[in-house]
């Protein structure tokens, strides 16, 4: 039925832009086992390539305070954007003897603007996430776990199937896995839709078969999720970090982020825009954005570098000069932005901020799932008026009524992070490029004349 | 398979009921099976009503109104809570499509590297803007939140199939692919 070839040029294919050559064991946690054919790492490959050891010495020889107290320790940050000590989310997680145990959820709903991370682990090497929810379903107690695909990932959707099927029978997953008395099976969810439902809450409504809105907190997931029964959840990159932890300890993580960050670890770290190489690279967490721009050579000829969003549509627009920061969560939030998913998305001198600031609000305009007042009716007003700026039509006022919105829309004035995320570059580009948007707008005779 | 996630249907199934048929809807009777197969995998039936829309809109393109109903017997859920579900989500489609539809990525990285541009060439070759389908029922066109391609953008889906970077002159070769 199909007459595009499965190898033709003009299939997309996700690969990292690093051979196998800079990618060892002991620095490259996340992809040194990955082919350089891009094609799956299969279950035999991956227990040659000392898989599911850290699944092993967990549901061996340590408790599940123990593997908590590890990544604690470890400082795993969430790497679906967030930033928050996955070892503490986990320590939050309602335990005890007449608690149901719960569901362990993994976010495979990547859909944050300029972020291609996530299908990398899920469609080359879907074994280390599953080792990790083992790892994760262990520390929580959880009996389940659920992968949150996105519904367009058919292509990791396959692989994380057969995955699964390779898991349960060599018996990592289902009863007693791998002989520990511990039980945990793990079902494949796919979406049908909707940026909002990478929000932890909205994602929990999703799963139960709802409208993807947010729910109030509290209670937190982690005391009452999905079906009411303590849940957690984890963006897959976060989830993919647990097995090296595990493997070879706390003291060994933060090692390799040795110099740059507090943070621990390793980060998948990516560019897109117009530069020469764009693509994904597991660096140390910490690495400057210099650096990481170099690898993708630079901008493309005819275009210098205006501004640029550190990890996604719901971080702030940085400047040229904050390419010298290390990129970790607390150095960019430090900066009037936020890391985020750690994909730069660049932007050329020749770009119109306004014309990217409005397609940003379109985004997020059309994703508002339209629970709270301010982000439904706020983000589309945010959008005509930018629009209005696009055309030259702008009226006196409008400036500070966007600015107006960046503060009603920011934390603590709707249920979920949408809108203080729409808030976010729409803040920073009239902060850092007032010019551009001036311009936009019409002066009357009278403001000429007076 | 999935036999291990506690489910409260098996028990509760009415697995009497005949192919259901709601305003000349019939629910094909391996889609009613593989949507109460669905509904195992989770703690509650409601939970399969994404999943069930899917499973219609693969055999029949869309989901029309007796399917809402029909899922909603099948599921034990209400017919509004299954509206309600099918009407959120954009890759449940509430009126007919093409035989192919055409998701155009149109988030920043895509924006920056010829969205509009290719966006303004699928109009022109195919005679429709966003959200309409081609009078001969070829082809949907519909925008998506980013695809997760940035690095090869500008990025589309044609039905599952994900292609970029697509420039000008590959277009007509993609389109042809999909009759």
């Amino acid at each position: 039925m199909n007459a595009i070839p499965r190898d033709s040029r003009l299939r997309y294919r996700c690969q990292l832009r690093q051979g196998a050559e800079e990618r060892r064991a002991d620095t490259h946690p996340l992809t040194w086992r990955l082919r350089e054919d891009g094609a799956r790492v299969g279950f035999e490959e991956y227990r040659e390539k000392e898989g599911y050891r850290g699944a092993a010495y967990t549901l061996e020889r340590c408790t599940p305070d123990e593997v908590i107290d590890t990544m604690k320790r470890a400082n795993v940050r969430g790497r679906g954007g967030g930033g928050f000590s996955a070892g503490v989310k986990w320590s939050l997680t309602l335990v005890g003897d007449q608690l149901p145990r719960g569901y362990l959820l993994c976010n495979a709903d990547e859909m944050e603007p300029g972020t291609f991370k996530d299908r990398l682990l899920l469609e080359q090497q879907p074994h280390l996430l599953i080792e990790g929810m083992i790892i994760a379903g262990y520390a929580n107690r959880s009996r389940y776990g659920y992968i949150f695909l996105r519904g367009e990932y058919v292509e990791a959707a396959r692989s994380l199937a057969l995955a699964l099927e390779e898991a349960r029978e060599a018996g990592w997953l289902g009863e007693s896995v791998n002989g520990s008395g511990f039980d945990f099976d793990i079902a494949l969810h796919t979406g049908a839709g909707r940026y909002i439902c990478g929000e932890e809450t909205a994602l929990i409504n999703s799963l139960e078969g709802k409208r993807a809105n947010p729910r109030t907190k509290p209670p937190f997931p982690g005391q009452s999720g999905a079906w009411g029964k303590p849940t957690v959840v984890n963006n897959v990159e976060t989830l993919c970090n647990a097995p090296g932890v595990m493997q070879h300890g706390a003291e060994w993580y933060q090692g390799l982020s040795d110099g740059l960050s507090e943070d621990g670890g390793t980060k998948l770290y990516g560019v897109s825009g117009l530069v020469e190489r764009p693509g994904l690279w597991e660096l140390p967490i910490g690495t400057r954005g210099r650096e990481i721009l170099e690898r993708a050579g630079g901008m493309r000829e005819g275009h210098t570098l205006k501004t640029w969003l550190p990890g996604g549509g719901s971080t702030g627009f940085l400047l040229p000069e904050h390419l010298e920061l290390p990129l970790d969560f607390d150095t960019v939030g430090d900066h009037g932005s936020r890391l985020g998913t750690g994909l730069l998305t660049v932007v050329s001198e020749r770009q119109s901020i306004v014309a990217l600031l409005r397609n940003l609000e379109q985004f997020f305009a059309r994703e508002s799932c339209g629970w709270c007042t301010p982000c439904r009716d706020g983000l589309s007003w945010v959008v005509k008026l930018l629009q209005a700026l696009e055309r030259g039509e702008g009226e006196p006022g409008d400036i500070e009524l966007l600015e107006q919105h960046a503060t009603d829309l920011g934390p603590g004035q709707t249920f979920c992070a949408h809108a203080p995320g729409a808030a976010m570059p729409l803040e920073s580009a009239i902060r850092h490029f007032r010019a551009d948007f001036e311009a936009g707008i019409v002066h009357s005779v009278l403001e000429g004349g007076s | 398979m999935m036999s291990q996630i506690p489910s409260s249907s098996a028990a509760d199934t009415v697995d009497t009921v005949d192919t259901i048929a709601t305003d000349g809807f019939q629910l094909h009777e391996e889609d009613r099976r593989a949507i109460l197969e669905e509904r195992g995998r989770y703690e509650q039936p409601r939970a399969a009503c994404i999943e069930a829309l899917k499973i219609v809109q693969r055999r029949h393109g869309w989901v029309p109104d007796g399917a809402i109903v029909a899922i909603a017997e099948t599921l034990g859920v209400g017919a509004g809570e299954v509206e309600g579900v099918a009407t959120f989500y954009s890759l449940i489609f509430r009126q007919p499509v093409g035989r192919h539809v055409i998701l155009v990525c149109d988030s920043s990285a895509c924006f920056l590297t010829g969205f509009e541009a290719l966006s303004a060439a699928l109009s022109r070759r195919l005679g429709i803007h966003f959200g309409q389908t081609t009078a001969d029922g070829r082809f949907t066109l519909l925008p998506v939140c980013c695809l997760g391609a940035c690095d090869r953008g500008p990025a589309m889906v044609i039905d599952e199939d994900t292609f970029g970077p697509i420039a000008a002159d590959v277009l007509e070769e993609l389109l042809e692919a999909y009759p």
